[in-house]
């Protein structure tokens, strides 16, 4: 097994030496620089709606998100006359850092990564032990059951979920009443845990079935080794396991980071309900708001900008940590 | 003597029937997680606006399910008729020509060696991981200053750029087709470009499929870049529609069932894809896991 997250496996790749044909079966020179020539020419028309793809709807965004966050659209003489576009300098950068609302989003984001990636980690992995200890009835059913809400769209899940934390209509609330329960789920400590578990719900199905279509791939060798040296199950599973489908948890991590940052679908709709959601709940809706509520195209640049720039350094901060990790690991051998 | 045997053997059953009987319940718990909103969702959807209010779930009175749907179609002039042909558009042709555009390229990315290969690569990789909203405003800049904003192109175009696909593709092209048959097309005559589409583009059918519903799903479920980019309200996809008549339900409430029903219209592709194509997804999704 290989490692996954994206940057090592392209290291991965560099590091393979490439296949070189057996020189007893070399054709002639011009020969062969014609069927190279033929080769780079498939090569180009393979790749060339995809690059075409890339610059126009990546690179020249990204650019243009970089570039615009570098100026302002001055309005002289107390907004009235021509609005011009002026260098800033830094200004847009130290505008958004310094907003306090800014800062909040930041926060709110932090703080649902920290509650929503272990939880979905160790969930979706305890379900794939679980279902691959051999132990659980009705294999096939179970999974399907669990990987349904995968077909759920982000906004229709949020809306499910915004109708079962809706008073009135919730038959959640209405049981827990009935118990004599009051949880308002859209109130000041509540409403990130109820995004935390509309976020759950969509996708603990599906990483369940990544780690468990990894454990399907661990060698029965090594689980008999484990059964013969007198591990239960319970060890085999979290002592052997586990460990060996740690780069699938690398993966499944860094995905869940990756798309945890831009948190925007589920409190977009839940505002809709509650005063506990401004438009600037989140860095992207803060985006969103910037752009496209105020128009201050500079202020939404380079708020966007930021929020890549963090993308980048978790990201890169969870490679180096993991590669680290293994490098130890090696080391212990 | 043999009352030592008999507790010796029992006292290790006793715990794993124990166990057994745990794993099945955390496992059922899960299960009814992940269903019951859905089956929520299938209930409410057959009852009136009052029965909904009700909280009663489960009881009979106030069933309109033929009603609602007849509302939903009805709504503001037959408008989610047309957000349900625009999602089916946007999401099926764009993740059908977006997977062959994906899987063409990570197959090339396998089996030519060209300069900077690896660096493209990586390009590529770091592709996935940058925020739809950090594109959407330079987007939407560029869509306006060619008249594209507020078309049917300005979510198309962007939603078939894949490059998780790419990266799949790549992987899926090491394993299914091996060089030694591409080498056998090339002896017979076959140009490099008909070895893929001939020979190299059957065998990566299951990685083509899974391509495709990881990108039907993603398209289907799009929502940041229709907001973005379209005020044409027929120019919807579902998501957005259901969004808009969800922020007027709170002022009028006849907005309700019509939400419900339409949310479990809009459930119903994906499923239909995934049951109906699950053979090819699964091994799909294993390549992807394992490799």
């Amino acid at each position: 097994m290989t490692s996954t997250t994206p940057v090592s496996v392209a290291a991965d790749a560099t590091a393979r030496p490439s296949p070189k044909s057996p020189a007893a079966a070399a054709p002639p020179p011009a020969a062969r620089r014609s069927a190279r020539r033929r080769e780079l020419g498939a090569c180009g028309v393979l790749m060339t709606p995809f690059f075409v793809l890339l610059v126009t709807v990546f690179l020249i965004p990204v650019a243009t998100a970089v570039y615009l966050s570098f100026f302002s659209d001055d309005q002289p003489g107390l907004g009235f006359g021509p609005e011009r576009t002026v260098f800033a300098g830094l200004r847009n950068y130290t505008a958004v850092l310094a907003d306090p609302t800014f800062l909040a989003g930041l926060g709110v984001v932090a703080l649902y990564c920290l509650v929503y990636i272990p939880l979905m980690v160790t969930g979706a992995l305890v379900l794939a032990l679980l279902l691959d200890s051999g132990v659980v009835r009705l294999k096939g059913t179970v999974q399907l059951a669990l990987f349904l809400p995968h077909a759920v769209p982000g906004i229709i899940a949020a809306l499910i979920w915004l109708y079962l934390y809706t008073p009135g209509i919730s038959p959640v609330i209405d049981l827990l009443g009935r118990a004599d329960i009051t949880i308002d789920f859209l109130g000041v400590h509540t409403v990130l845990p109820s995004i935390v578990n509309i976020a759950l719900w969509s996708n603990l199905g599906y990483n369940m079935v990544v780690f468990y279509a990894a454990l399907q791939a661990v060698p029965r060798e090594v689980l008999e080794a484990s059964v013969v040296d007198g591990a239960g199950p319970v060890r085999t599973a979290l002592q052997i396991k586990a460990p060996l489908v740690r780069s699938s948890i690398v993966m499944v991590a860094m995905f869940t980071l990756i798309f945890a940052l831009q948190l925007f679908t589920e409190p977009m709709l839940l505002s809709q309900s509650t005063p506990m959601i401004n438009s600037r709940f989140s860095p992207s809706m803060y985006i969103y708001d910037a752009a496209f509520t105020r128009n201050n195209y500079g202020l939404a640049a380079a708020a966007s900008v930021v929020l890549l720039l963090c993308t980048i350094a978790l990201s890169y901060g969870v490679t180096r940590w993991t590669n680290r990790a293994d490098a130890a690991e090696e080391a212990a051998r | 003597m043999s009352a030592s045997t008999v507790s010796r053997t029992a006292s290790p059953l006793r715990p794993r029937l124990l166990g057994r009987s745990v794993v099945n319940l955390v496992v059922l718990v899960s299960v009814l997680y992940t269903l019951l909103p859905v089956l929520w969702l299938v209930l409410a959807s057959t009852k009136d606006r009052d029965a909904l209010f009700s909280s009663d779930i489960l009881s009979l009175s106030g069933f309109s399910f033929v009603q609602n749907m007849k509302d939903l179609f009805a709504m503001d002039g037959g408008l989610f008729g047309r957000w349900y042909g625009n999602s089916l558009l946007y999401a099926v042709l764009g993740a059908a020509l977006g997977a062959l555009i994906s899987i063409a390229c990570g197959y090339a990315f396998d089996k030519y060696r060209f300069a900077h290969k690896e660096k493209l690569f990586g390009l590529v990789l770091a592709a996935v991981m940058v925020p739809q909203t950090v594109l959407a405003l330079p987007l939407y800049l560029m869509a306006s200053g060619t008249g594209l904003v507020n078309t049917f192109w300005a979510v198309f175009i962007p939603v078939l750029f894949n490059p998780f696909g790419v990266y799949l593709g790549r992987i899926f092209s090491q394993g299914y087709v091996p060089d030694e048959v591409l080498e056998a097309a090339r002896m017979d005559g076959a140009g490099e470009l008909a070895a893929y589409f001939r020979v190299a583009l059957r065998m990566l059918g299951p990685g083509l499929v899974t391509i495709f519903l990881f990108q039907l799903t993603a398209i289907w479920n799009n929502f940041f870049l229709p907001m973005v980019m379209l005020s044409d309200q027929d120019l919807y996809p579902v998501s957005l529609g259901l969004y808009s008549w969800n922020s007027a339900a709170s002022v009028s409430p006849e907005y309700y069932p019509v939400v419900i029903m339409g949310s479990l219209l809009a459930v119903l592709p994906l499923i239909l894809a995934f049951a109906l194509l699950q053979r090819f997804w699964r091994s799909g999704l294993t390549a992807g896991a394992v490799k």
